[in-house]
């Protein structure tokens, strides 16, 4: 009788590929888990202090830039079409389009953070001022850092894309931070919905 | 689970979903506190009720082996765990022998604990799938069936893929407990496997226990 258990008598045989978790399906999900413990810390902050001890929201005499952060965030909403034109551009071999796609989106981002810190300078509260300030700050600043990551990733696909790199067949270097990107918007869709308009 | 996350494109599409829930829940927020809580709830079960029914109705990608050798030749994949053994089984499988020159490869899936699956922890449970097959096959061979083995996944469907990758079967027989006491019928693994594979699958109960009876 052969059989292939004969053979590997001593060891187990080797795996086949699908009998272990997909890495990369792993690392995106450790990678949400991760981000929604993060974020869900703070959200439990905010919801304490404002539902839990009753805090009114914003402090009296406080004010909160709802239309200056309204604008923000049309800028980074229309960052993510620009993020996503330039992959579907690359897709089809128009690598103009990838160029200027991911451009706009860069620009686009940092316009986005740098309202967000000229807003910091003109709010008129502090993180130490009260409970709301402190979570004001924190949320805003915990997305903001996140933001900032993206603008790295994206400067490095940027540099990559006029130099020539991306392919319609190869272009996970757009497809990862473009990933991300999407993800770091809506998060700030949650968290302008929740701390500045409701 | 459907990972919004898994592609850009998906990514994408998950982003205009959220934008349109908020928006939602914003403008009847505005208009009224009650009415934007409602809208709040019955905009998050749709979405779940839709999360869950898109994953039901979506229709598997049928994967069909090519036949190897000739005419005359036939190969059967067997998936079983600790059933293999069954007269039912080997009855099964000399019926669908006769006349042909058969190659039978039995497949026992690693069957593993969920939280080791994931750390990909998989060694130990290998290790006694390969107990088991090497078991198996010396059970068939006294029952004078010749049949090669390997180890599969630890998910039944998926150990037929592989083996249907590699060995490549013109029929796959699978062999469960009976109604009742098996986990693999309570999961729905045969109908599942005909869902995915276009080859002849034969369901074949195996009661272990009563054929020790009858030993006895």
């Amino acid at each position: 009788m052969s059989t292939h258990a004969e053979a590997h008598a001593a060891h187990p045989p080797a795996a086949h590929q699908s009998s272990r978790v997909d890495a990369r399906t792993l690392g995106m999900f450790l990678f949400i888990a991760s981000e929604v413990m993060l974020f869900g810390s703070f959200f439990t902050a905010y919801f304490f202090v404002r539902v839990a001890a009753g805090t009114p929201w914003p402090t009296p005499g406080d004010e909160l830039p709802v239309f200056v952060a309204g604008l923000n965030t049309i800028i980074l909403v229309t960052s993510s079409f620009t993020m996503h034109w330039g992959l579907q551009s690359i897709k089809r071999g128009n690598r103009a389009g990838l160029q200027a796609g991911l451009t706009l989106t860069f620009l686009l981002g940092l316009s986005f953070l740098l309202t967000q810190v000229l807003e910091y300078s003109r709010v008129g509260f502090a993180p130490y001022t009260d409970a709301f300030g402190t979570v004001f700050y924190c949320l805003t600043g915990l997305h903001g850092a996140h933001v900032f990551v993206g603008l790295t990733l994206l400067a490095a696909a940027t540099t990559r894309s006029f130099r020539g790199h991306y392919s319609p067949e190869e272009h996970l270097g757009v497809e990862i931070p473009g990933i991300y990107w999407h993800f770091v918007d809506v998060m700030w869709i949650v968290v302008y919905t929740t701390v500045y308009i409701l | 689970m459907k990972n919004p996350l898994r592609s850009e494109a998906e990514a994408f599409q998950f982003l205009l979903g959220a934008i349109a829930y908020f928006a939602a829940i914003t403008i009847a927020g505005v208009i009224n506190e009650w009415a934007g809580l409602a809208v709040f709830v019955l905009l998050s079960a749709g979405v779940l009720w839709w999360w869950f029914k898109a994953r039901r109705v979506e229709a598997p990608r049928q994967t069909v082996p090519t036949h190897r050798g000739g005419p005359g030749d036939r190969r059967i994949l067997v998936i079983a765990n600790e059933t293999v053994g069954g007269e039912a089984l080997r009855d099964r499988i000399q019926e669908r022998s006769t006349g042909y020159r058969t190659q039978v490869c039995v497949v026992s899936p690693a069957l593993n604990t969920p939280l080791r699956h994931w750390a990909s922890d998989e060694d130990p449970a290998r290790a006694q799938a390969q107990e088991r097959l090497q078991a198996s096959l010396e059970r068939l061979e006294q029952l004078g069936i010749q049949a090669s083995g390997e180890i599969g996944d630890g998910d039944p469907v998926q150990a037929i893929e592989d083996a249907l990758r590699t060995f490549g079967a013109d029929e796959v027989i699978i062999s469960t407990h009976p109604e009742g006491r098996s986990h693999w019928l309570e999961r729905g693994v045969v109908k599942h496997a005909r869902e995915r594979f276009a080859v002849p699958i034969t369901h074949v109960v195996v009661d272990l226990e009563a054929e020790r009876e009858e030993v006895r």
